[in-house]
């Protein structure tokens, strides 16, 4: 399903990213660019993880409040 | 007393009593107090895994890091981000099954997947052999934080004693539970003062996070940043890294444990979306070491774990120093006590039942997991007292020897497994076999792969060893497939 890719980005982000952006300035946030970017990415995967969360169809809720069975 | 050493007394007994208080309304039966009766809700496993990140190796070593070495010490705030993402499919399955045949431990979960107790007592042994020398380092943090903020009233090696006694007293009494109440405690203290010292510092000492960085990268060009070579410190070696220690993250027998005491699945997937910003606060803990590399200079060697404190001894007063003492403190009993807790449940239910005494019940493993505490306990101590360059080693493998792990439970999961637990068994002894002999001969990977463009020489050695295991896990598996029809009578109902 579609919405598991996007928990891919993290780890693009992350471990290819880092090779670019591995500078100190200029300073983000009073942070090195290269820890800026890293910060800035486990605030993306939170927002990541909500917004698969939302997709996934293992999260809603049946009738009588029992989690749906589980697709996979 | 001083201010300081009476707050560190206070927050320890305090500890202690609600470690003992924890098992109030519960029969202490094995399933309670390995894995509380899988009861808990999304609050108290978060803060269990959570647990992992905000240990002394956090408090003390992410700032000597930090102070020490510079850039590498991102690599922490990254792996548990990357970690949290897999936990989300990772975690929910491994909890179903565990739920459905009542395990509880990690070597459990191998010897009913694949069948096989011999796996198991092997999964018991690479997980004791990982975990006494991570109890032991939070021994030696216990002991180097009493020892400096209580200003040498207590030393070192007093403050392991008690540490060690009141941490086996608690999980003695109510397991599991004992942690989960610490760690409520840990939590709120070490948050506040984090993030208080983090923010603090830099401005008191500095003006502003921004003129610290600017300091810190005039006084030491390229600090802040990764160099192009260099083993454990390049960029080749954050990403190998990175990736190796999120896969192992959830391979650790005491984080393993902890998702069996969820009370339902989803707690697992809710978490994988908070704890990545909960664990943002390693950021602070970075500011802290950054801040002490130009005002605290000349520490070297093993005493850059001590760079937040001796800055925290410089700038602040006594009762203060006590209470980031105490935090201190708590960051090495909960984690402690979880350990002791998966340590002595290994040996009782893996290795006692597994290997000796198969018809043993519940009740007797539980009745031997607590003898086992004072037993791993003293056997901690003794090393963190004496143990010397061994227990380093061993330190250095094992987040290697868990990460073997991996490949046997992720084929485990998938819906047909067409591993078999000859190629499990092979496969988890070549890979900590590997880890165990670069460890000791100090081998990297240009040293093996002298063949590698340069660049490639910085990845993690202990990429090489779950390879192998990867290879000869695959090819035993496939020889020893079980035939067409035989293979349904040992296939695991799922």
């Amino acid at each position: 399903m579609s919405f598991r890719l996007l928990a891919v980005l993290p780890f693009i982000g992350i471990l290819l990213g880092v090779p670019f952006v591995n500078r100190v300035e200029p300073l983000v946030l009073g942070m090195p660019l290269v820890l800026a970017w890293i910060v800035m990415w486990v605030v993306l995967t939170a927002v990541i993880m909500a917004v698969v969360y939302r997709l996934d169809p293992a999260n809603r809720e049946t009738v009588d409040g029992r989690p749906a069975e589980e697709r996979s | 007393m001083s201010s300081s050493l009476l707050i560190i007394v206070a927050v320890t007994l305090f500890a202690l009593y609600l470690g003992i208080r924890a098992r109030r309304g519960h029969d202490m039966s094995l399933e309670q107090w390995t894995v509380g009766g899988r009861s808990f809700g999304t609050a108290f496993v978060f803060l269990l895994m959570a647990g992992e990140i905000y240990t002394t190796f956090t408090f003390l070593g992410g700032s000597g890091f930090a102070y020490g070495k510079g850039a590498p010490v991102y690599y922490i705030l990254a792996y548990a981000t990357l970690a949290y993402v897999l936990s989300y499919w990772l975690l929910p399955p491994v909890w179903r099954y565990a739920k459905t045949h009542r395990l509880v431990s990690q070597p459990h979960f191998f010897a009913r997947k694949y069948d096989s107790e011999t796996l198991g007592v092997l999964v018991a042994l690479v997980g004791v052999a990982a975990l006494i020398p991570y109890l032991v380092l939070q021994l030696k943090g216990l002991g180097i934080i009493v020892a400096t903020t209580s200003y040498g009233a207590i030393s070192s090696s007093a403050a392991i004693w008690i540490g060690a006694a009141v941490v086996t007293v608690y999980v003695m009494a109510s397991g599991v539970r004992g942690s989960a109440w610490n760690s409520v405690v840990k939590d709120l203290l070490i948050l506040g003062i984090v993030l208080f010292l983090g923010i603090y510092l830099p401005i008191h000492h500095y003006g502003s996070l921004g003129n610290m960085f600017h300091a810190i990268d005039a006084a030491r060009p390229g600090f802040l940043t990764f160099p192009d070579k260099g083993a454990s410190s390049s960029v080749v070696w954050f990403q190998s890294t990175v990736l190796l220690t999120a896969l192992g993250f959830f391979m650790w027998p005491h984080t393993f444990g902890s998702v069996f005491t969820a009370k339902d699945e989803r707690i697992f997937r809710r978490n994988a979306m908070v704890l990545p910003i909960y664990q943002l606060i390693l950021l602070f803990v970075f500011f802290c070491g950054f801040a002490a590399t130009l005002k605290v200079p000349g520490l070297t060697g093993g005493n850059i774990d001590l760079s937040l404190f001796r800055l925290t001894l410089q700038t602040f007063d006594p009762w203060f120093v006590g209470v980031v003492g105490a935090a201190g403190v708590l960051t090495a009993l909960v984690p402690g006590s979880m350990i002791l807790t998966t340590a002595s449940t290994l040996l009782a239910n893996d290795v006692y039942r597994g290997l000796l005494q198969r018809d043993a019940s519940d009740a007797r493993v539980a009745k031997i997991a607590r003898f086992m505490v004072p037993v791993v306990a003293l056997v901690a101590v003794l090393f963190t007292l004496h143990g010397g360059e061994t227990i380093v080693a061993l330190l250095l493998m094992g987040y290697n020897f868990v990460t073997q792990l991996f490949p046997a439970v992720v084929c485990s999961l998938a819906a047909r497994n067409r591993a078999t637990r000859q190629g499990a068994f092979c496969g988890i002894a070549v890979g900590v076999l590997m880890v165990a002999v670069t460890t000791i001969m100090h081998l990297s990977v240009g040293q093996l792969l002298p063949f590698l463009p340069d660049t490639l020489k910085d990845v993690n050695i202990g990429f090489v060893a779950l390879t192998l295991n990867v290879i000869v896990f695959a090819i035993v598996s496939a020889l020893t497939q079980p035939h067409a029809q035989a293979g349904q009578s040992h296939a695991q109902p799922r």
